[in-house]
Parts: structure tokens; sequence; C-alpha cells
């Protein structure tokens, strides 16, 4: 047993049992950062915060939301939003939550095409990372259920369709997934379960596996610039802090992600207070309906760039082009065939590349929430082709760049 | 700081573009406009629509029903003479009226001042052309509910009479409920506000030892009854307004009520009739019910983004005190 002593304080008795001061150093103040960064590396811990958000808004909408078809859509839209107190302030927070963190990942993922933070051992954190985007995915369309709208309903009957595989008529799985011909109760009750319990559990520890994967690799900086961690650490620490190219996680980097997240709670507070519709939908708020058929059924628009890439293609070819776009982002590190970890303004091609990925993705979600008929069809389908011939590129672009 | 805020610059330019191609773009791309006809009820549209469909026939009898309207309206009307006309209408418009022919006729106590005047003339003169649900009697206004109308008061005068009477006695303060009892709630229930097709749900008890609600039960047999003729009467169970504020745009709303048809081609639906002042009552009833957040929002915005500024000021004078001197 290790050696107890009388403590003299709190953080000592502390200390004894918990290694608290090491555990500080490990994890904050000697964690150290690269100094050459910009506000983009704060968008980690904005999305965790962004997170944190979603979680607690949650557990207050979870005391009064019922899972019950019949229920479900009054105890949202009545319940929450006239009887409990302040209820419509976390059902509007929880809805633009989710909107915005997936803007936020966005930003965080095409930092990280950018500058190449996914190369020379950083591949577990793209992976990881990409792990992260799936789950919130199966996170928010569980969610999107949960009001028993008709956007929540119609939603549910295409993307659990897509399941059936086109021509190969998996039509048990279908029905394996809803537990039932068409998505009631039991549909609505598996997908509160997911949403509850089991996705954010999983979430948890993947960010907590994200966060790990980060440690050795460390994180990248603006230059892309490969330096001694532990020669620049010596030097912060001996008090060379304007020589030394790190500063520590806490409190230095911190201070920074906190000021960064200030300006972004003022946007965030001022969507939840006077712009909410953006991240809730008209549609949903007529009450689920099997018998009718909203006009025009889309996705949030976070979704519809991969939507997008399904629709102008016939069954088959739209869903293996579907499924390949929801996984093909996964596959960076490895198309990526350059050596050089910079940032892409300095990689000649591939600086094309990455702006032409981003217009092609802004495209695609465009024409995603548009019905897809005359010239919009025609774009989107130029757009689909335009993202696998980009992805086909990467390689051989990247394999002739010049070694920087 | 300067390429801080070139990036800045380009993440936001990203972000604002993207939020008008999904939101405003693609909203203004999937919904068909309808220009507001400004509550002006001159059957315009009603004409354009029969022209649409080629029907020279009904082309020429909506022009000349809508013709005939505006003569009646030039007409002086005798309020005193126009109330004891109106004793035919109150055999069927007053409380606790029955079900006729699918619906209840609904309350006129503030027929005056929700309706507009010309609209109320082409009601009286024929309310399946007025309401632009003729499509629906094929067979003549007269199967029309409140077809009988013709055969008690068809004169122009006595139209212009009736009215004008309306327009002074039947008008006076209305709230925003009286509006929409008024106006939509014979076919429309809106279960957030506690009201069916019948009105206001009754305060009953339940018998303590049972648990039952028997008073309840009857009620809502009454209400099922009703409901049943209205599905018989319009092919469908019209919907709950409860929440349509969030459902549909204010301007859809507006133009639906003003013309139903020019939103939903072929529906059930008739026209309402309602004037400026009946409009924006009804809308405010729908927004009561449908957003009721409002209030509490502008009170509580302005000091929880405040606090947020004020965190955001004290987060970068820390960060500075950090930063100074790394560079």
């Amino acid at each position: 047993m290790a050696r107890i002593e009388n403590a003299k304080s709190i953080g000592e008795w502390l200390d004894q049992r918990l290694a608290v001061q090491t555990l500080k150093r490990v994890l904050q103040t000697e964690y150290w950062i690269p100094k050459n960064i910009n506000f983009l590396w704060a968008m980690g811990m904005v999305l965790a915060a962004t997170f944190g958000i979603l979680l607690v808004s949650g557990i207050f909408l979870l005391m009064y939301y019922n899972p019950s078809t019949d229920l479900a859509f009054d105890s949202v839209n009545y319940t929450i939003m006239t009887e409990v107190g302040y209820g419509w302030l976390w059902r509007h927070i929880h809805g633009v939550g989710a909107s915005l963190v997936f803007l936020i990942i966005y930003i965080h993922m095409f930092t990280g095409i950018y500058y190449g933070s996914y190369k020379k051992g950083r591949e577990l954190i793209w992976l990881s990372g990409m792990l992260l985007y799936v789950l919130f995915s199966a996170e928010a369309f569980s969610g999107y259920m949960l009001p028993w709208g008709q956007m929540s309903y119609w939603a549910g009957m295409v993307i659990t369709n897509l399941f059936s595989g086109g021509s190969l008529h998996a039509d048990g799985l279908v029905e394996w997934i809803r537990g039932d011909y068409v998505p009631a109760q039991a549909f609505l009750s598996r997908f509160f379960m997911l949403h509850v319990l089991l996705l954010p559990l999983v979430i948890i520890g993947a960010i907590v596996f994200h966060f790990g994967t980060l440690r050795i690799p460390h994180v990248n900086n603006q230059d892309g610039e490969d330096f001694d961690f532990n020669e620049a650490a010596e030097l912060y620490k001996n008090g060379q802090k304007k020589e030394s190219k790190v500063i520590p996680f806490s409190p230095v980097f911190l201070s920074k992600d906190v000021f960064v997240m200030g300006i972004y709670f003022v946007l965030f507070f001022y969507l939840v207070f006077y712009h909410f519709e953006f991240a809730m939908d008209p549609v949903n708020f007529d009450p689920a309906d099997g018998l009718k058929t909203p006009t025009h059924i889309y996705p949030e628009w976070y979704f519809l760039w991969s939507y997008e890439v399904l629709r102008p293609f016939s069954t088959n070819v739209g869903l293996i082009a579907f499924a390949i776009a929801q996984v093909i982002f996964f596959t960076i590190p490895f198309l990526d065939r350059s050596p050089n970890v910079a940032p892409a303004n300095r990689r000649g091609l591939f600086h094309l590349w990455f702006w032409a990925m981003l217009v092609d993705m802004l495209v695609l979600t465009f024409m995603g929430k548009l019905p897809p008929q005359g010239i919009w069809s025609t774009i989107g389908l130029v757009a689909a082709l335009v993202f696998f011939a980009l992805w086909i590129a990467l390689p051989i672009i990247t394999k002739s760049e010049k070694k920087l | 700081m300067n390429k801080e805020l070139k990036i800045l610059g380009i993440v936001a330019a990203f972000t604002l573009i993207l939020y008008w191609g999904v939101e405003p773009f693609a909203h203004s791309q999937m919904h068909k406009h309808v220009e507001s006809n400004e509550l002006v009820y001159d059957g315009k549209a009603d004409i354009e629509e029969a022209e649409a469909k080629k029907d020279e026939a009904l082309v020429e009898k909506k022009k000349k029903f809508w013709a005939d309207v505006k003569e009646i309206a030039q007409l002086k009307g005798d309020a005193v003479a126009g109330e004891a006309t109106f004793g035919m209408c109150a055999g069927c418009h007053m409380d606790g009226a029955a079900n006729m022919g699918g619906v209840t006729p609904p309350s006129l106590d503030h027929a005056g001042a929700l309706y507009d005047k010309n609209f109320l003339i082409a009601l009286i003169k024929d309310p399946a052309m007025a309401t632009n649900v003729d499509h629906k009697y094929p067979n003549g206004t007269m199967s029309h509910p409140m077809g009988s109308i013709s055969s008690m008061v068809s004169a122009s005068q006595d139209i212009a009479n009736v009215v004008a009477y309306l327009k002074e006695k039947k008008a006076g303060e209305v709230t925003p409920k009286e509006a929409f009892t008024e106006a939509c709630s014979r076919c429309h229930a809106n279960r957030y506000a506690k009201m069916t097709q019948l009105g206001d749900i009754p305060k009953t008890k339940s018998n303590i030892k049972t648990g039952q609600d028997i008073d309840r039960m009857k009620y809502d047999q009454k209400v099922a009854t009703e409901q049943g003729a209205l599905a018989e009467y319009l092919g469908k169970l019209p919907p709950d307004l409860s929440i349509i504020y969030r459902a549909r745009s204010e301007h859809f709303l507006e133009t639906f009520l003003e013309n139903p048809q020019g939103q939903l081609a072929g529906t059930a639906m008739p026209r309402t009739g309602l004037n400026h002042e009946g409009m924006e009552k009804v809308m405010e009833f729908l927004a009561e019910t449908g957003d009721p957040s409002a209030p509490a929002r502008a009170i509580a915005g302005p000091w929880v983004i405040g606090f947020f500024i004020l965190f955001t000021l004290l987060a970068y004078l820390w960060k500075n005190s950090l930063w100074r001197d790394l560079h």
C-alpha cells in the first residue's frame, strides 16, 4: 500500500489517494499545444462545449418527453413548450445546438483537411473523429424521430427503406430495424432508447478516445511544422516563453478557447432567441400521419450533400454511391499520398482540390433540398459525379506532389 | 490577428452562403408563391382560376357574379330594415345552433367587425360562389348548407340592408379568441386552447369511487358525432389548428384564408372573407396557441445575450493577460 501520512490540506489528502497533482500536470499544465495556431484550433473545445449543452438540455427535455406515438407530439409541442417553465428554452437550445454542432463538425473536419492534420502518425485522430461524425449523425437522426411529426415519420420511413438495398429487396431487414411494417410504437421506442442512452454513451467513449489519439502525435500547427515537443516544453518551463513553440493546454490554450467559445455562444443564443426556425422544420409541426405524404421530404441541412449523392442515380447505383459517400472521408489519410504536412495553399493541386471539394459539397447541399426537377436534377447529377471524380483524383494529384 | 480575421471572414462567408442556399433560396423554390390580394374580395382569383380551366361558361358566371356584388356594394344599406331581414338569418345563426348539412352555423355576433363588406354581400347572394367552393356543388348552390338563403334574402336592396345592419350592430371590439371561434372553430379544433368544434371543453368531474368521468364521455361523444358530420360533408376532418402557426408561414396562412383554392386547388375549405382586423385577430390567436413562448423570449433574450457579451469581454482580457508575454 502507498505511504499515507497526515495530510495538511484537502489537496494533499486527495493527492495521496488520487495523484491529482500528477493528473493536473499530465492533462493540463504540461499537456503541450503548439503556439502557432489560429482560432480554428478552438473548434474541438467548442464542439465539446456544444455536446455538453446538448447533454444538459437533453436531460431537461427527457423529464417531460413521452415516447409514445399518441403522446410524443403533444409532450414536445404542448407540455414542454407551454406547461413546463422555460421548457421552450431547453427545446430551442437543443434544436439549435443539434444544428450548430454539425456546422462546427464540418468546420473542424475541413480545418483538418486544409492543414493536413491526418498524416504522419495522426491517422487515428482523423479516424476517431470520423467515427464521431458517424455517431453524431446517428444521434441526430434518432433524435429527429422523437417529436413524431410528419418529417420525423417520413424521414424515418425513407431512411429505413434504404436498408432494403434496392434490388436486393431485403424487406425483412427493414422490418427488423423498424420492429413493424411501418414506423410505429416499436420504432419510436427503439429510436428513443438509441437517442437517450446507447448513442450518447458510445459518443462519450469516442470523445475520450479522440482526445487520447491526440496525445502521442500531438496537435498539428498552422505551418505543419515538425518540431521537438520535449525541447520546446523545456524552454517554456525555463521561462523562455517567447522562444518556446508550445503553450500548456491549461490555462493558456484554454483561455483562447474560452474567448472563442464566448463569441460562439453570443451567436448560439442569438439563434436560440431570435432565429430558431432554421433548426426546426415547419413540416415537423404537423403530427405524423401515415396516410399523408408531405409534398417535399428532405433531411436536415447537414445530411443534404450525401442525400444528393443518392438521388440523381437509379436506385441501385444511388444506394452504392450513397454508401460510399458515407465512408469515403474515412479514407483521406490513405488516399492522400503526399508526404507533406502543410497547409493546402502550399500544396499545389491539392489546394485546388480542397476548394473544389468544399464548393462541390455546398452545391450538393443546395440541390439536396430542392425538388429533383429539371435543371436542379442535372446540376445535382454533375455535382455528384464531380464528388466521385475528386476522390479518384486525390491519390493521383497527391502522388505527384513535390516534396516541400 | 489579421490572418485570423481573414480566416473568420472565409468561414463566415461560407456559412452564410450555406444558410442562404438551404433556407431562403430552397424555400422560395419549393413553394408556389401566391400573391395576396390585400384582402380585397373582388373575385379576381376566382375568375383567373376559371380561365385557367378554359371553362367559358364558368368564367362568364363568375364575372357576372362578382360584377353584381360590386353593384350591390354601391347601394346604400338601411340598417333598421336590415335588422328585420336579419331575423331570417338568426333562425339558424343562433346560440346552441344544431349541425345543418354537415356544419354548425357559426355565431354572427362580430360578423360586421371580422368580415369584409363585399364578401358578406357575396356570401348572402350565393354562399358557394362567395367562398369559392362552387365546384363542390355541381347541382347548384341550393345543396350548400346555407343554400336556402336565396329563397329568403335575394333582392339586392335586402342584401345591402342586412350587411349594413351587420356592419353597424354586429361589430364592436372582438378578442382574438372570439375571432377564432366565429371564423374557424366550427370546423377546426384547437386542442392546445382546449377547444373542440363545439367550443370550449366544459369542466367536468370524475366519480371519485369509479374514476370515470361520465359527463366528459358524453361530451366526447357529442364531439365525435359533430366531427363525423363534418368529415362526411368536407371529405375529411379539418386539421386541428393548435400549432399551425409553426407549421405554415404567416404569408401562407393569410393567402390561404383569403383564397384557399389559390394554395390548395380543389380543397373543401371555404374562403373565410376576413378583413384586415379579422385576419389580425385570428393570427394573434393562432400565434398565442402555436408559439406561446414569444413574450418570454423577448424578455429573456437580451439578458442571456448580454451575459455572453460580458463573458466574451472577460474571456478576452483573461486570454490577453496570459498570451501577452508569449510573442
